[in-house]
């Protein structure tokens, strides 16, 4: 071994081995540290200076307004209309894509022949490309040439405008939001339908319950409770996020009738250059999804230890 | 499992429609990118073309540059990832297995950093991005995701579960703890790094927010991108080039899921615990 091997490092001889050992530490944990703060603490935070601003981008001054962005939310329709409209679609795509995704979990479990091709089939939509598949729902929708209104016309019905509907458009854009969640759902429910212990079921069937429906009830809700309330979050959390669909088709129209929180921080920030107010509309989002994302934290201990 | 012959069928025909529902739109993509136009525009129904226009996929890589669309993706998606384990596995080591002050705190962060929304630093992070006269670039692209707190998270978890005797072997062998990083615990960490690069590049072929924000030449448009661009300009009503596009680039995602299943149902249900 040569010398310099063995001799510490000239400036190690005035630290101890334990601050040696910090030294390394800091060294490898640095990098992200750094990015960390620059590109998410610094950022969040001077978003919520902004948001009591009205600072436009490019200006060269700005006034402290207080909560008055706020006030502009709560007060001025269109900006109400961004959160209700948010709600309205995670009240809509919440419930039904986890019910439905229970329901896709629970047939793939108690198919057969085929089990691969429909968890695959289902799943497809998570895979895909949400703006290249809202382009096809686009096409689907067509309310003359589109496959959905020719369809109801070969049985009489008289298809409506799905998106140019004031009061049909969120709807529609939810649906399209149901189908790319529940196959994701599924996926959820399968693994803790896979924790389930199938001696229960034999046990169950011991008692009495020998029924599938008596065995869903007495066994698989009971049990399959956590994960219920965990994919119930996670769908929330998700769905508060929509913005592909909404941009692609229907950038938040006709008269903002499909708004939603972050198309409308995108819009207001980056198409009408309203800082001050895009980042009120940030800090507004964050607070929700970050409300759920602790509720989804709870949760998650529990539903790790159930598995 | 006992189920009489009624309720098999039931199951199967419920199952069918599921199934079908969900695979509707991608029949529908396929069908129309093969169709003409005059088929296209055709009343009545009918599934599948009855000329095949292959010309359509042509004229969708002539009328907007598809291809070059296809290569941001993977210059994005690969310079994101890159970087990301660069940043997250030595980060993730020092949290997971050496003991120095500020290591709570700083998985404190990484916590708190889980319930932050990649939206949420759009605002600061693009004036950042501005004032460095990097708009419309590769970086602006990849530089704000490099820091991943769910990659250092993931990471964590993993080289928590690694045995002590094996980093404290190559101590003795005089690895220093950089070396450890790369050549004795990356490398046994290929389950967390698969999974977390399919979720980390599925998020990010398919993001439209930040590429709609950071650039706006297109020839650095990312395939979302890049679809709204062709929809939004003359060529977009040429319906069966614009499905043979969004056929293209929905092909990669789905063609990665299907050749690799588990991994990739596992990475994409790794989203549900970044939230």
């Amino acid at each position: 071994m040569s010398l310099a091997a063995i001799r510490p490092l000239g400036r190690s001889r005035w630290l101890s081995l334990a601050q040696r050992d910090g030294l390394t530490a800091w060294s490898l944990a640095l990098p992200a540290t750094l990015a960390m703060l620059s590109l998410i603490f610094v950022p969040t935070l001077l978003v919520a200076v902004l948001s009591i601003t009205d600072w436009q981008f490019g200006a060269r001054s700005f006034d402290w307004i207080g909560l008055e962005n706020f006030a502009e939310i709560a007060s001025d329709e269109n900006g109400r209309k961004a959160v209700i409209n948010t709600l309205i679609y995670v009240g809509v795509v919440m419930p039904a894509s986890v019910a439905l995704g229970l329901l896709a979990a629970l047939g793939v479990q108690a198919s057969g022949v085929g089990r691969g091709f429909f968890r695959a089939a289902m799943f497809l939509p998570v895979a895909s490309t949400l703006v290249a598949m809202a382009t096809v729902w686009q096409m689907l929708l067509h309310p003359s040439l589109g496959l959905v209104n020719s369809l109801l016309g070969t049985i009489g019905l008289a298809g409506p405008d799905w998106l140019s509907d004031r009061e049909l458009v969120l709807f529609t854009l939810a649906g399209i939001g149901i189908w790319e969640t529940v196959g994701y759902n599924m996926v959820l429910f399968l693994a803790g339908l896979a924790a389930i212990p199938e001696d229960l079921y034999q046990a169950a069937e011991v008692d009495g319950a020998g029924k599938p429906w008596e065995r869903f009830w007495t066994v698989t809700w009971p049990l399959l409770g956590p994960t219920v309330l965990f994919v119930v979050t996670i769908t929330a959390i998700r769905s508060f996020r929509v913005f592909e669909t909404v941009a692609t088709l229907t950038a938040g129209g006709p008269g903002y009738a499909s708004d939603v929180l972050v198309y409308a921080l995108y819009r207001e920030g980056f198409e009408y250059f309203r800082a001050g107010y895009s980042a009120a509309l940030t800090v507004v989002f964050l607070v929700f999804t970050v409300s759920l994302t602790l509720v989804k934290f709870r949760l998650l201990d529990r539903w790790i230890f159930y598995r | 499992m006992r189920r009489g012959f009624a309720g098999s069928l039931a199951l199967y025909v419920a199952l069918l429609i599921g199934a079908g529902i969900a695979l509707l739109p991608f029949f529908w993509m396929v069908s129309l990118s093969l169709k003409p136009a005059d088929e296209i525009f055709a009343p009545g129904i009918d599934l599948i073309p009855n000329v095949l226009a292959w010309d359509n996929y042509a004229r969708a890589f002539a009328e907007v540059p598809l291809a070059r669309f296809l290569l941001n993706g993977v210059i994005v998606c690969l310079g994101i990832l890159v970087f990301q384990i660069l940043f997250a596995v030595p980060c993730a080591y020092a949290i997971a297995v050496l003991r120095f002050p500020g290591r709570g705190v700083l998985f404190g962060a990484v916590l708190a950093g889980l319930l932050v929304p990649p939206h949420v630093p759009a605002i600061p992070v693009y004036l950042g991005l501005a004032e460095l006269r990097l708009l419309d670039s590769y970086t602006a692209l990849i530089l704000p995701f490099v820091a991943s707190v769910f990659g250092i998270f993931l990471f964590v978890q993993y080289f928590r579960t690694l045995p002590r005797d094996l980093i404290d072997a190559a101590r003795v062998d005089g690895l220093s703890d950089w070396a450890i990083v790369w050549r004795v615990v990356f490398p046994t960490a290929w389950p967390a790094a698969t999974a977390f690069a399919i979720f980390s590049i599925v998020a990010h072929w398919n993001d439209l927010f930040w590429p709609l924000i950071a650039v706006s030449n297109p020839d650095l448009a990312t395939p979302p991108r890049g679809i709204l661009y062709f929809r939004d300009q003359e060529a977009g009503s040429d319906i069966g080039a614009l499905m043979a596009a969004a056929t293209v680039v929905t092909l990669p995602m789905v063609a990665l899921f299907l050749a690799a299943q588990r991994s990739f149902i596992q990475g994409v249900a790794m989203t549900g615990l970044k939230g």
